[in-house]
């Protein structure tokens, strides 16, 4: 029996119901006004008072309108025809409501995520008799460029045997394609479409994997540095203008990953447009098809309604857990998470709730946390494995880390890309300080070279910081080399130029093609006469390797740059021995390498409850190199 | 006829509550105040409670004061004749012309679908090198001026203003004080753009209240305009009043503050009317200049700061120049790819060399022996500020191109700007040209 009620007050987006009957924590309702039905969820009851947020603008409505509560949870539709879809926070089809309503969207219009025309070629992967369970394969259509599995609906507990299956034919996603039988004989119809509620992990998988294999983004900094893992977590903390969402626009594009699901979570509507704009006509270079077949975006922007907001990163999410069930690599990118939480601190405000730091609500900890929580590399029953990769950006209130969204993602994440607003002023992009970013995941290059890089930077850093007081005149040529080295590696490999069609994405095979030419610049050894000079080789050094940055791989030109490159260092460098040892001679000669490393890393941002992930994996091969 | 109230229950700031039946949420009510009435909004409702935000403010209100809700949200006129008119903060003419009443349309805040949107494509030439050449201003953008009071940032806008090309302009003033808004005012009239421009003026007079709906009028009128095919421009000054304003409705509401006294809401209201700017499918465009004043020139305060991240971009005025670091516009990549094959790299090349002058110059004042090099930074960073960065500076996009690498080859060699080797060859000035700016500069 569905539940009445009718509205008792209204303070923006939240209504307060008086309602007679049975109604679940979380259920859905519509609110009734004229021919309209606005979308709201049940989000707190006492006594005969239900308090819903509603998903849309609630101008006009009184006390005393009419509420219908549905009894489900709020659910998104699962199927084929997801890929390439703009969906809003509800998983509404943007552009499907486009055709129907026009320029605006009305309040109260909702259109079913999946085609129920579109048809489906089906192949079946079982005959009847077959034994099967939830998340197995019934049979697969082709979507794009996957073999897209027609699975036992999620919530199908226990083994159903298969009582009847469709032939290889053409049907819609609401079209009975099998009969299953439980174990009271019970017969159980399905089509090949099923809704799952989204604020439920999907977790029908045999086991949670450690993740290990480097997801690439083809962002030199992230991939070298501070690597995110297939299954893994990571966020981007930065001011505005920090470059946040060009960063994952560039990873959404480039990351090697079977599908990408943008959350555009209370951001500007124009980076959506941006995105459903270019992506067709981009080709995927790793499929040959156009980006948006493997893209899917749920775009919730700053304009439309908060509540959906709120909800959207649930949506995104279900999704991605959705293609993982099919042995997918799922990369999501929510932009941003802040807008996420402020979406709940708004609904917990108007509720009353007793706030936390910023009037965040006290909860805000264990909900980001369970969020991030959805990400994983799991193997399935049939021991095929898939993944879901969440990266989120955080938008820090005055660009200050030490607030309660940063601080809370930062102790739940596996790799931590910090923008600073120093090397974004500079155009120093991707502005991800390398200084205070962290990752606890496996580059391609080995753990000693990576460390070697940071205490180079972190080096390089000192003395620059140093020569501001003391002056270039009162720095030794030694140190000012090491200063020059840090600003040549940073300038020519950790920045990288998003807009250059060819250093806007390096391979992996790229990537360790040149950083082992870096090594040797690193590591090499020059006895310069004057700073003049080694400025001057270093900014000619800089030219050439620009260069070759943006000369097409394994092109005339990249070997001819390479060449000059070569030939630079062939010049100057005295001596090419084993690049670690020298860096560590030449940086660490008269330091305490121990507290220089910690220092520079620890001074930041890295506040008290944030772990310093590495510091126990190096702590072992830092006392090799002290001796 | 509808009821009349007269039982008002609670007075609080700018706020009332009155006992009342069969009110909407959102709206409008006309509330007896001394020597006349004022308008108001219906912010919440429980049970037959009603709070009401009154825009001319609640002192001298009465318990007894009388209330009539007028069945209906705000609305605004809207036809070609609001075309040189001026009107005050609620939409009342504040020149002498006449009042309308026919074609109204409500104020709904619907927002425009994400999928009928395109890409903006059109830069607005403004004439200004450090919006031009390092900063592009781009038709149906939303940027903000960052300043501070006392800065001229009313003369930016309307030397913008007059000098985009766009088809109408709507000025909305908040707590501007009055002759600021002479000043805009004639600087359209004398630039010719009066009879093409809608002013809704709010001034520092008036109640703080009414200065709530001047983004939503202007918006509303910018948005009808656009989709008749117009390209408008919005100018916003100044968006901090707007925002203190909230403030004061939220204190009232004995909400709970996010951020020194600011609702947590106020990323989503700054949102809803900037996300106003759109460049329609098949329509026209909607491009919002507007200011940010940052209370002790803080950046990280709340207003600018979540201002940053809903607009797409800013300009830093400070001192009378728009500063080149901080500065940003996020669509000027949409852009400058195609106005002249230099442009990206002569923007990215002149301010890394203007950022290694003014560390030339910490060091200098810092008394440390100048090189060769800090000396060539020297000369750039001062040709550079007279030629580029000075705001008195009014030439075109391809003149400021031009004179960039002037001002680079008067001061370097090619190889220490960074540009690359096609670039030179194809724009590095000969002699005859260099000689040329060494008279100039003599
Ligand atoms: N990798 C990059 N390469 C070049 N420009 C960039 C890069 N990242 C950011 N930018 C510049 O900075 C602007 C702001 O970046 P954006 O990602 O929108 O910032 P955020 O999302 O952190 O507020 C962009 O419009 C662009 O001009
Ligand atoms: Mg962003």
């Amino acid at each position: 029996m569905i539940t009445d009620g009718i509205i008792y007050g209204i303070n923006k987006n939240m209504i307060t119901v008086e309602f007679g009957g049975d109604i679940r924590q979380n259920e859905v309702a519509h609110v009734i006004i004229g021919d309209q039905r606005l979308k709201s969820e049940v989000v707190r009851i006492r006594e005969n008072l239900a308090d819903l947020q509603v998903f849309e603008d609630t101008r006009g409505l009184k006390k005393g309108d009419k509420v219908e509560f549905s009894g489900e949870l709020l659910t998104v539709q699962l199927g084929p025809g997801l890929l390439g879809q703009l969906f809003d926070g509800l998983q509404n089809p943007l552009h499907k409501l486009a055709e129907q309503y026009g320029q605006f969207l009305k309040r109260g219009k909702a259109v079913a995520a999946l085609s129920a025309e579109q048809l489906w070629r089906f192949s079946p992967a079982v005959k009847p008799g077959a034994v099967v369970r939830a998340g197995e394969a019934l049979g697969t259509v082709p979507e794009a460029i996957f073999e897209h599995q027609i699975m036992v609906p999620f919530n199908f507990t226990g083994i159903y045997e298969v009582a009847e299956i469709a032939d290889g034919a053409e049907y819609r996603v609401n079209d009975k394609i099998a009969v299953l039988r439980d174990d009271k004989g019970n017969l159980r119809p399905l089509s090949m479409n099923f809704f799952w509620p989204v604020r439920k992990a999907v977790n029908i998988y045999q086991e949670r994997l450690s993740p290990v294999e480097p997801l690439i983004s083809q962002i030199r900094i992230i991939d070298t540095m501070f690597p995110v893992a297939k299954g893994g977590t990571f966020c981007i903390p930065g001011p505005f203008g920090a470059g946040k969402t060009v960063l994952q626009q560039l990873t959404s594009r480039n990351a090697q990953v079977d599908i990408v699901i943008i959350a555009a979570c209370g951001e500007r509507a124009g980076e959506v447009v941006e995105t459903i704009r270019q992506f067709p006509r981009i080709t995927d270079p790793l499929t040959g098809r156009s980006l948006m077949e493997r893209t899917m975006i749920v775009g919730n922007t700053s304009s439309m309604p908060v509540a959906a907001r709120e909800s959207s990163v649930y949506t995104a999410v279900t999704m991605a857990e959705y293609y993982r069930q099919m042995g997918l690599d799922v990369l999501l990118l929510a932009d941003s998470t802040s807008r996420w939480a402020q979406a709940m601190r708004e609904r917990s405000g108007r509720l009353e709730e007793i706030p936390g730091e910023e009037a965040f609500p006290a909860y805000l900890e264990s909900i980001i946390a369970s969020f991030y929580e959805r990400a994983g590399l799991v193997r399935l029953r049939d021991g095929r494995t898939g993944s879901v990769t969440i990266g989120g950006t955080v938008s820090p209130a005055g660009g200050n880390f030490d607030e309660p969204v940063t601080q809370a993602t930062l102790k739940v994440v596996g790799a931590f890309h910090g923008l600073s607003r120093e090397r974004s002023d500079a155009r120093h992009y991707p502005a991800i300080d390398p200084l205070t970013s962290w990752s606890r995941y496996q580059s391609f290059i080995g753990s000693e070279q990576r460390e070697m890089i940071i205490k180079l930077l972190s080096r390089a850093n000192e003395i620059e910081q140093m020569m501001k007081v003391v002056g270039e005149e009162g720095t030794s040529i030694t140190d000012f080399i090491i200063y020059l080295k840090g600003l040549f590696f940073d300038g020519v490999y950790l920045q990288q130029n998003g807009f250059d069609p060819v250093d806007g994405a390096t391979s992996k095979e790229r990537q360790s093609h040149v950083f082992e030419l870096l090594e040797k610049i690193i590591g090499g050894y020059f006895a310069f006469d004057n700073k003049d000079e080694a400025r001057a080789f270093f900014q000619k050094l800089r030219l050439s390797f620009l260069s070759l940055n943006s000369a097409v791989w394994d092109s005339d030109d990249f070997s001819r740059y390479e060449n000059q490159v070569a030939g630079l260092i062939r010049e100057s460098c005295q001596q090419e021995e084993d690049a670690i040892n020298i860096t560590n001679r030449q940086a660490f000669m008269e330091q305490d390498f121990d507290s220089t490393f910690i220092r520079a890393r620890s001074t930041r941002t890295l506040k008290d409850g944030i772990p310093l992930h590495h510091d126990d994996d190096y702590r072992g091969e830092d006392a090799d190199d002290l001796q | 006829m509808r009821t009349i109230y007269n039982k008002i229950r609670w007075v609080s700031g700018n706020v009332i509550m009155v006992q009342a039946e069969g009110v909407g949420f959102g709206e409008l009510a006309m509330v007896a105040v001394p020597g006349g009435s004022s308008l108001a909004e219906v912010i919440k409702i429980e049970d037959n409670r009603i709070f009401l935000q009154v825009f001319g403010g609640s002192s001298g209100i009465s318990t007894g004061s009388e209330i009539q809700f007028l069945g209906h949200g705000l609305k605004v006129a809207f036809s070609e004749n609001l075309l040189g008119r001026i009107f005050n903060g609620i939409g009342e003419p504040r020149d002498k012309g006449p009042r309308f009443t026919d074609n109204l349309i409500e104020i709904t805040g619907e927002p425009v679908n994400p999928a009928k949107r395109v890409i903006p494509h059109k830069m607005i030439h403004t004439d200004i090198p450090m919006i031009d050449l390092f900063n592009s201003l781009v038709e149906s953008q939303k940027i903000s001026i960052f300043t501070s009071a006392g800065e001229p940032y009313n003369a930016l806008l309307s030397r913008v203003a007059l000098q985009a090309q766009v088809d109408i302009i709507l000025l909305g003033g908040m707590g501007v004080r009055f002759d600021d808004y002479l000043f805009l005012k004639n600087a359209l009239e004398e630039g010719g753009a009066l009879t093409r421009s809608i002013l809704f003026i709010h001034t520092a007079a008036e109640p703080v209240a009414e200065c709530l709906m001047v983004p939503d009028l202007c918006l509303t009128v910018a948005e009808a305009f656009a989709l008749e095919g117009k390209n408008v421009l919005v100018l916003l000054t100044d968006m901090t009043n707007f925002c203190d304003a909230l403030k004061e409705v939220a204190i009232s509401m004995e909400q709970v503050p996010a951020n020194r006294g600011y609702p947590g809401d106020l990323y989503s209201q700054l949102a809803a009317r900037y996300e106003k700017a759109v460049d329609f499918e098949e329509a026209g465009s909607v491009t919002i200049l507007s200011v940010t004043t940052m209370p002790g020139n803080d950046v990280t305060h709340p207003v600018p700061d979540n201002t940053g991240y809903i607009t797409e971009g800013q300009y830093y005025l400070n001192n009378g120049r728009i500063e080149p670091f901080g500065s940003l516009s996020r669509l000027k990549q949409l852009v400058n790819k195609d106005s002249r094959e230099d442009h990206r790299a002569i923007m990215d090349g002149m301010v890394h060399l203007y950022a290694d002058y003014q560390e030339t110059l910490e060091k200098k004042a810092m008394g440390f022996r100048m090189s060769a090099w800090d000396n060539k930074l020297l000369d750039y960073g001062t040709a550079f500020e007279r030629g580029l960065l000075d705001l008195r500076v009014n030439i075109p996009l391809a003149a400021a191109l031009d004179r960039s690498w002037q001002i680079l080859s008067a001061c370097f060699e090619p190889q220490e700007t960074g540009l690359s080797s096609e670039l030179i060859d194809k724009f590095w000035p000969g002699d005859d040209e260099k000689s040329k700016i060494d008279q100039d500069r003599a």
